[in-house]
């Protein structure tokens, strides 16, 4: 067994690679990728060792990466399409949801477009406006797509593996401000987990905190406050936004009677929505108090030095499950 | 100023003639000044038309005082960037002649809608210089009065401000703006990988289909990001034009000259109702793309070197000299105040305050919005939850 202790960003990289090893149909694509091996270095190296046609540097256009990918897609290549930054994904936004999402339907199944579309997203870096935004509601209310995301670097090897290996179209969130956390990567055995499987982060009795991407990380943190105050919270990461995996969630909220859905979206519409209401649906009779949410602000996206406001953190977390224990 | 003339009739140079330096790319460009800082009188491109300037000496001088301020006010917030006072910089460096030289030709009520590095094309249109650096410390958006100033934000998603500038063209038509005294032209900004977006050709397909009153200024600094041209195009960007149905020139982007006449004579014919042109202007990015960038992974210094050489202040002031426009305390007197001027810069950036926090939920809707109302109490109510403790 070969352990590692990576990044979440080099684990990425390590799976990019072996699927580059493993199929010589995958094909990655994307602004900037291949010289300099992007602009987070996702995909450093990939071109040096597996050449111009595999790892192919893109002109700047975002609608050009998706649609090509279509292309190669029906030709029988696996694309994994980069694309540079979460606020740019809308050039794209077209033939995200409009061809890749409904094409398997349209053809009643004759053409599969096994497409893996990798979005650096969230905030929390200092950036500028369009670097730092959470657009995954739109992509998980389009049937068709699938959206995943990763919290940490050995889900981060296993998933972007696996999205590559499906042969639906993937939408894969990466949680841009955790590409430089490490942790422990098992690079020789399989994944274990199925790639729509959310999982318990954190065992705990007290109440249920919900998170995904980057805030799992933001959750685990609390629920570590919380301990020294006595209280355990069971985190989940559903690691998957569409298929949404909630048996997790029901099991943990039958046992705790609450639960704290926590994202950097706005809350509008959002995630959280949608998993407290089925959380409602599912699990009313064992609900202490109604399901919370902690979520970015319905603002756009502000600039960076107000940034740490804007972005849900632990005190925020811990305030939602104290109103929810004093309810 | 004078206009660059277009002297439609004048015998065409043949294409690989028409610019005398050796550092003309294949196909050539109009250039008045080499980077010895020889003036050329006058250039006439394959289409006929003559390109030329006509600048008085104080004119020469002021042109060469914008360069070096802007420069050095670049070079400053270069620094406050790596002194960690800034989160990003986009440095206009190389780029100067193109952006002073297609700004100065601008005409008051001409409206510009820049990238996000324009600085330069911004200081020409009066703007405080200090107005982008809110964007790039992460305090505001960068809020100038686009309307007043006739120049619009910045613009960080790539393209998109082609098909605003095109529109605003259109509505410049409507009002009945063209072929009069105080006609108004409109100038986009945007880069050499810009011109692969979608929304760029369809602001290529809108202002031909229209005939608007558009001048699409491309800076081609020869990268986008890593990519080097060939990453974006098989042809000379300045004719993807003919395409469209207007026409395309190229210019050295590192003579200001050029960048003067060319732009100033497309701007004219624009406001005369004769519709849209391209300009390329040909020159180079000399420091790396943004101060996240690491440009030796994509590029040679020997590379960098031979662009040095063409270097935009270094022709002019060489021209100044040699003309006995300017003299060493004239060159010093410019130098000293360009250096008082960044100072202040920095010390204005060095102030600038963070934003209170509740101000994220300013201007979401000119109307207000309940729901925004609500949150932002909210928030007050828990921020203020805090005061007084160590949070
Ligand atoms: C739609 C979009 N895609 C990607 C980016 C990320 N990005 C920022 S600048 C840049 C390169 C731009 O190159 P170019 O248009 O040549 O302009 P330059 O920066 O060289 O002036 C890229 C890819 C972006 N801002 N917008």
């Amino acid at each position: 067994m070969m352990t590692e202790t990576l990044t979440l960003g080099k684990a990425l990289n390590h799976g990019l690679r072996r699927a580059l090893e493993n199929d010589p149909k995958v094909v990655i694509m994307g602004e900037d990728v291949g010289k300099l091996g992007g602009v987070f270095r996702i995909t450093d190296g990939l071109q040096k060792d597996f050449g111009e046609d595999r790892v192919i540097d893109t002109p700047l256009a975002e609608a050009g990466i998706i649609g090509t990918a279509v292309g190669l897609a029906i030709r029988g290549y696996r694309p994994v399409c980069e694309i540079q930054f979460d606020g740019f994904v809308f050039p794209a936004y077209n033939q995200i949801v409009a061809q890749v999402a409904k094409m398997y339907y349209r053809s009643l199944g004759n053409v599969r477009l096994p497409i893996v579309i990798r979005i650096p997203y969230g905030g929390g870096i200092g950036a500028v406006e369009h670097h730092s935004e959470s657009p995954e509601a739109y992509f998980a209310h389009t049937p068709g797509l699938k959206v995943v995301t990763c919290s940490n670097p050995a889900d981060a090897y296993a998933m972007i593996q696996q999205s590559i290996n499906s042969d639906d179209p993937i939408v894969f969130f990466e949680p841009k401000r955790r590409y430089w956390e490490k942790g422990a990567v098992d690079l020789d055995t399989p994944s274990t987990f199925p790639l729509h499987a959310s999982r318990v982060a954190r065992e705990g009795s007290d109440a249920t905190v919900i998170a995904y991407g980057p805030m799992v990380r933001t959750a685990l943190d609390a629920a570590q406050a919380a301990a020294e105050d006595g209280r355990t919270l069971e985190v989940i990461d559903l690691r998957t936004l569409s298929p949404l995996d909630l048996g997790p969630v029901y099991d943990s909220v039958r046992k705790t009677g609450r639960a704290v859905v926590v994202h950097e979206a706005p809350g509008n519409l959002g995630l959280g929505a949608e998993i407290a209401a089925r959380i409602t649906e599912e699990c009313f009779y064992s609900l202490e108090a109604p399901v919370l949410r902690v979520t970015g602000f319905d603002v756009p996206y502000p600039s960076a030095r107000v940034e740490e406001e804007y972005l849900p953190d632990l005190d925020r977390v811990l305030d939602a499950i104290d109103r929810s224990l004093g309810w | 100023m004078a206009n660059g003339e277009s002297e439609v009739g004048a015998a065409p140079l043949p294409a690989e003639d028409r610019s005398p330096g050796s550092d003309a790319p294949a196909g050539g460009f109009v250039q008045l000044l080499t980077p010895g800082g020889e003036r050329i009188d006058s250039v006439t491109t394959a289409d006929g038309v003559t390109y030329s300037v006509d600048f008085t000496d104080d004119e020469y001088r002021e042109l060469y005082r914008d360069l070096v301020t802007v420069r050095r006010l670049d070079a400053e917030a270069t620094a406050l960037q790596r002194q960690g006072e800034l989160g990003i910089w986009a440095s206009l460096l190389g780029q100067e002649a193109a952006q002073v030289g297609s700004g100065r030709a601008l005409r008051p009520q001409d409206m510009a809608f820049p990238t996000y590095r324009e600085h330069g094309v911004l200081y020409t249109r009066g703007i405080d210089p200090i107005m982008p650096f809110g964007l790039f410390r992460g305090v505001d958006q960068g809020g100038w009065d686009a309307n007043k100033y006739k120049f619009n934000g910045y613009t960080i998603v790539i393209g998109s401000q082609t098909l605003h500038a095109t529109g605003y063209a259109m509505g410049v038509t409507m009002d009945g703006k063209t072929g009069t005294p105080d006609g108004e032209a409109v100038i986009a900004y945007f880069g050499d990988g810009a011109t692969s977006q979608g929304e760029v050709n369809e602001a290529f397909v809108w202002a031909g289909v229209f005939n608007a009153p558009m001048v699409f200024f491309c800076q081609n600094n020869q990268y986008a990001i890593s990519e080097p041209l060939e990453r974006q195009t098989r042809i000379p960007l300045y004719r993807r034009s003919a395409g469209f149905g207007f026409p395309g020139v190229r210019i050295d982007g590192n003579d200001v000259l050029a960048s003067y006449a060319v732009t100033r004579a497309a701007l004219d014919n624009a406001r005369n109702g004769q519709g849209p042109t391209l300009i390329e202007a040909y020159t180079y990015r000399m420091g790396a793309h943004t101060s996240s960038d690491d440009p030796t992974r994509y590029r040679i210094a020997s590379e960098v070197e031979s662009w040095k050489a063409k270097d935009p202040i270094s022709r002019l002031k060489a021209f100044l000299t040699k003309q006995q426009l300017a003299d060493d305390s004239f060159f010093g007197e410019v130098d000293d105040t360009a250096r008082t001027l960044a100072l202040d810069l920095r010390e204005r950036v060095l102030a600038m305050p963070d934003p209170q926090p509740v101000s994220m939920f300013d201007h979401v809707y000119p109307t207000g919005s309940p729901e925004v109302d609500a949150q932002r109490e909210q928030f007050a109510a828990y921020q203020a939850s805090f005061e007084g403790s160590d949070h």
